[in-house]
């Protein structure tokens, strides 16, 4: 057990420094205080103790040093508030054109799925020297991704996307833990996150995938005949999805929001949350029909989509023509037939766009 | 013989005034009341201790292989849930505060006796509710309940637990009541607010906030059970609702919570460590606001337990930016603390040794609590040990070693006896000792990033594990020491006398134990508060006086 009694996280990402060099200067202040304080109880308690000085002097006080001993502090503070927070606009401001994973906890693992189509569990590779961002959402209780050597923590909540971002230096393997308590296995809840030189990852990401995660999306909305609606012309009854991720939308409450994942997970899940002006409220929701992953999928296809790495298809038919399938029956009967309505016959969509 | 049997007859007091059980389950006395909260929390410290000692033993091994994963979720719950709840909540205002805060503003009792005294019963029901689901299968959610874990997931007896934290909140804002009530309209003659010791002003604002933050906590925690219940879909994203709220209901009483636990214990240091340097406390108006300071500043700092929670960035930065107002008035305190000792004539009792040792491991709680208020570090560090070790300095370094100090310091007043000194001075040094030895070494497996509440740790982490499960050990006799001599004393001490210190203050005037009524007549007040030159007799005036 004393062979190996490391004293300090490894630095393997381009964040730990800025931590690091905060933190040593926050460990200088706190020394400095507390050794201030110690020294002065020590030396007043020996120098003034009964012994040699039988009768105390009554000071009630001074305004000068009260006014002292709170503005120093308070300057302090306050130059430890910006410079603490220029690094936490660092740490939560993904940059722009950072590769992105999805990531899914559940009890007790991590799923994760890139956007080149593989997936893995407790196990995350990612490439050195390129910027990446975790999009995260939970199947159950609040998780927390946590990576040491990146200096980086997120909560991973049910019901909602969040996301941090790292950018890793060193190759080598590191500590993935769940840093939120989520039940009986939650220090089992481990993972470990392999940084791989790029050309080693990019190896890695293309080798023995059969389709993007956008591809998968794309199979999912076919599944689910969101192509009944969401169609490539303007003649559908929902939004022409091409061309819309990460742009404006004009809610007909005449708020307008940005389409990002979240927008388009609650537009998936709670349809009725924002509705796109010039729509109807008539989208049935998928909540408890479609798991986390594929949900992903279809988030990663209307970003391709919004790229333009992927097209929608342009059903002959009439939108209007027959009934709304109102709930559509999950991977059941319906699905089939809207399928068999709907001649959809696209060239599977290229792998999503990265950088 | 007969004579001096007659003589050492024990004069009547509040102790021994009325015989019988029922003379304590009835009686409405405050004095009476703070010893059965002494019992009452004494036995509530010793089994959240007995869980913390389990938990340490667990972690002197990397794999979880003493006690099985639920039951060491269970372990760390049920210390936090006992030791919050049941001890820290009431330690210092249920028990010092019931006793003192009528004795040193010169009343016969707390405002509300009845109160007082139903504040006692619903604790003890409420403290029933808690260790009935400790017994009955245990608790796993953590003591901060978080949804929707708590609400959905955990198979363990969440509704009993959340019962009973809900109802012991209640005697909590009964106690505050009764302090405010008191100190506003029971005041002796002459004792206006600013010649109040700053004890009172401590409690004044623990009772603000406990009055104005334990609602909060009562309805968040009656919506975990109904949600656990019904199904309402407060807190369930499933259904509408969002687990954040619930951490931000939560943290709104949970962080004056930590005010509620350690303001009084301040208020105690400031009399404690005026007695022992013969002075009046350096800017007695500075730390009477800072309390009232903490008080108002603190409802305001939430969510700092919530930067990586998923709460915006901007959201996240004002808050930063609040925590690290509120670490102001709290230096401000250290500081005129410090100060008081210049110029004393300082002396070395235990309650002054337990003062010395909470000003070092609070400032150290304090200044780490600066690292986690700033949100680019606490990215990092927070739920880790950093934390962890952080709210120990803080709750067991100030919290419980103020405890300790103001049981040393009163306990004279409260039996009439006085504990053994050199017995008393070795466990204030074992206690200071095995609590750094025990806490420091968690700071540094916090920044290594070892996540809190694991039950197996990864190998590397071992042997500042080990180091803090030692120092546990040392704590353990620590705090077992004076259970033994102070029973002891009960017995054998030699008798205090009415003021074994030469303390200033109006509980000091009066015979220890007290009567039932405090004083045989109301003082008047015509000073203010810490005269120690006119007790000690080395100004003109109290020259004049005494002559």
């Amino acid at each position: 057990m004393w062979s190996n009694l490391p004293l300090f996280p490894a630095r393997a990402s381009t964040m730990a420094g800025h931590v690091d060099a905060l933190y040593f200067a926050l460990v200088a202040m706190a020394a400095f205080f507390t050794f201030l304080v110690s020294a002065l109880i020590l030396f007043f308690a020996i120098r003034y103790r009964k012994e040699r000085n039988p009768v105390a002097t009554q000071i009630h006080g001074s305004t000068a040093l009260e006014l002292l001993w709170t503005g120093i502090p308070l300057g302090i503070v306050m130059i430890i508030f910006v410079w603490s927070s220029v690094i936490f606009f660092m740490q939560t401001r993904p940059p722009k054109g950072a590769m992105e994973v999805y990531t899914v906890g559940k009890q007790w693992m991590w799923k994760f799925q890139h956007t080149e189509g593989q997936r893995e569990i407790n196990e995350l590779h990612v490439p050195a020297g390129r910027d990446v961002r975790m999009i995260m959402t939970s199947q159950d209780v609040i998780h927390s991704f946590y990576v040491p050597a990146f200096r980086i923590k997120a909560d991973v909540l049910p019901g909602r996307y969040t996301s941090t971002w790292f950018h890793a230096t060193t190759p080598g393997r590191y500590h993935l833990f769940c840093a939120e308590y989520c039940g009986t296995q939650h220090s089992g809840m481990l993972g470990e996150v392999i940084v791989m030189e790029p050309a080693d990852y990019d190896r890695w990401a293309s080798g023995g995938v059969d389709g993007s995660l956008a591809s998968a999306g794309e199979k999912t909305f076919q599944q689910y005949g969101c192509s009944m609606c969401h169609r490539g012309d303007a003649a559908g009854r929902g939004p022409n999805l091409m061309g819309v991720f990460g742009r404006p939308v004009l809610l007909d409450d005449g708020r307008t929001v940005t389409a990002d994942e979240s927008y388009v997970r609650e537009s998936i899940l709670n349809p009725g949350a924002k509705i796109a002006s010039g729509f109807k409220n008539i989208m049935p929701t998928f909540e408890g029909q479609l798991s986390e992953e594929e949900v992903i999928g279809l988030v990663a296809y209307v970003k391709a989509l919004g790229n333009g790495t992927a097209n929608l298809p342009i059903p002959v038919s009439e939108p209007n023509s027959g009934t709304y399938p109102l709930a559509p029956k999950a991977e059941g009967s319906a699905a089939k037939s809207d399928k068999a309505t709907t001649p959809a016959k696209t060239e599977p969509a290229k792998p999503a766009a990265k950088q | 013989m007969e004579t001096a049997i007659q003589t050492t007859e024990p004069k009547k007091n509040y102790l021994n005034a009325e015989y019988g059980v029922m003379s304590w389950l009835l009686t409405t006395d405050h004095k009476r009341i703070a010893l059965l909260y002494l019992g009452s929390i004494t036995a509530f410290f010793f089994l959240g201790g007995f869980f913390a000692m389990l938990i340490r033993l667990e972690l002197l091994t990397p794999a979880g292989d003493l006690v099985l994963s639920d039951t060491y979720n269970k372990l760390f719950t049920m210390h936090g849930v006992v030791m919050i709840f049941l001890f820290l909540i009431p330690s210092v205002p249920a028990v010092f505060g019931n006793f003192l805060v009528p004795m040193m503003i010169g009343a016969k009792d707390l405002a509300f006796p009845k109160l007082n005294l139903a504040s006692w019963y619903i604790f003890i029901i409420g403290a029933g509710f808690i260790l009935y689901a400790i017994v009955t299968g245990g608790l796993d959610t953590g003591w901060t309940f978080y949804t929707p874990y708590s609400t959905t997931y955990s198979n363990s007896n969440v509704v009993a637990a959340a019962l009973g934290v809900f109802i012991t909140g209640f005697s909590s804002i009964f106690t505050g009541l009764n302090i405010m009530v008191t100190v506003h309209r029971m005041r002796a003659p002459g004792l206006t607010w600013r010649r109040l010791p700053l004890f009172i002003w401590a409690h004044y604002a623990t009772s603000v906030i406990m009055v104005l933050g334990t609602p909060v906590l009562a309805i968040t925690i009656v919506l975990v059970a109904l949600e656990r219940l019904f199904h309402f879909g407060i807190f369930d994203a499933r259904l509408g609702g969002d687990p954040l709220l619930f951490q931000h209901l939560f943290w709104f009483y949970s962080h004056p919570a930590v005010y509620i636990m350690i303001l009084p214990t301040m208020g105690v240091m400031s009399e404690v460590i005026a007695c022992f340097s013969r002075k009046r406390p350096f800017g007695y108006d500075f730390i009477a606001m800072s309390s009232v300071a903490i008080a108002v500043l603190g409802f305001l700092v939430w969510a700092h337990h919530m930067y990586v929670a998923g709460i915006s960035t901007y959201a996240a930065m004002i808050f930063s930016l609040l925590t690290f107002f509120v670490a102001i008035p709290s230096a401000v305190k250290v500081f005129n603390w410090t100060a008081t000792l210049y110029k004393g004539s300082i002396t070395f009792e235990t309650p002054m040794l337990y003062a010395f040792a909470f000003i070092g491991l609070f400032t150290i709680g304090g200044l780490t609590g600066v690292f986690l208020g700033a949100v680019g570090i606490d990215l990092h560090v927070t739920d880790t040990y950093f934390v962890v070790a952080h709210f120990h300095y803080v709750m067991v370094g100030g919290a419980v070693t103020g405890f300790m100090c103001a049981l040393h310091f009163w306990w004279p007043k409260m039996t009439g006896k006085m504990y053994p000194e050199a017995f008393a001075k070795l466990s204030a040094v074992l206690v200071f000792v095995g609590f750094n030895l025990t806490f420091f070494p968690q700071f540094l497996l916090g920044y290594m990033g070892m996540p809190r509440r694991y039950h197996a740790y990864p190998p590397e982490f071992q042997v500042l594990n080990v180091l803090s499960t030692a120092g546990a050990s040392i704590l353990a006799v620590g705090f077992l020491m004076p259970m033994i001599y102070f029973a002891w004393s009960l017995r054998y001490g030699k008798d205090a006398g009415p003021n074994p210190y030469n303390a200033a203050g109006l509980e000091w005037q009066t015979s220890s134990p007290p009567t039932t009524f405090n004083f045989e007549e109301t003082p008047v007040v015509t000073s203010e508060a810490y005269n120690y030159d006119e007790i000690d007799g080395t100004t003109q005036k109290g020259v004049e006086v005494a002559g």
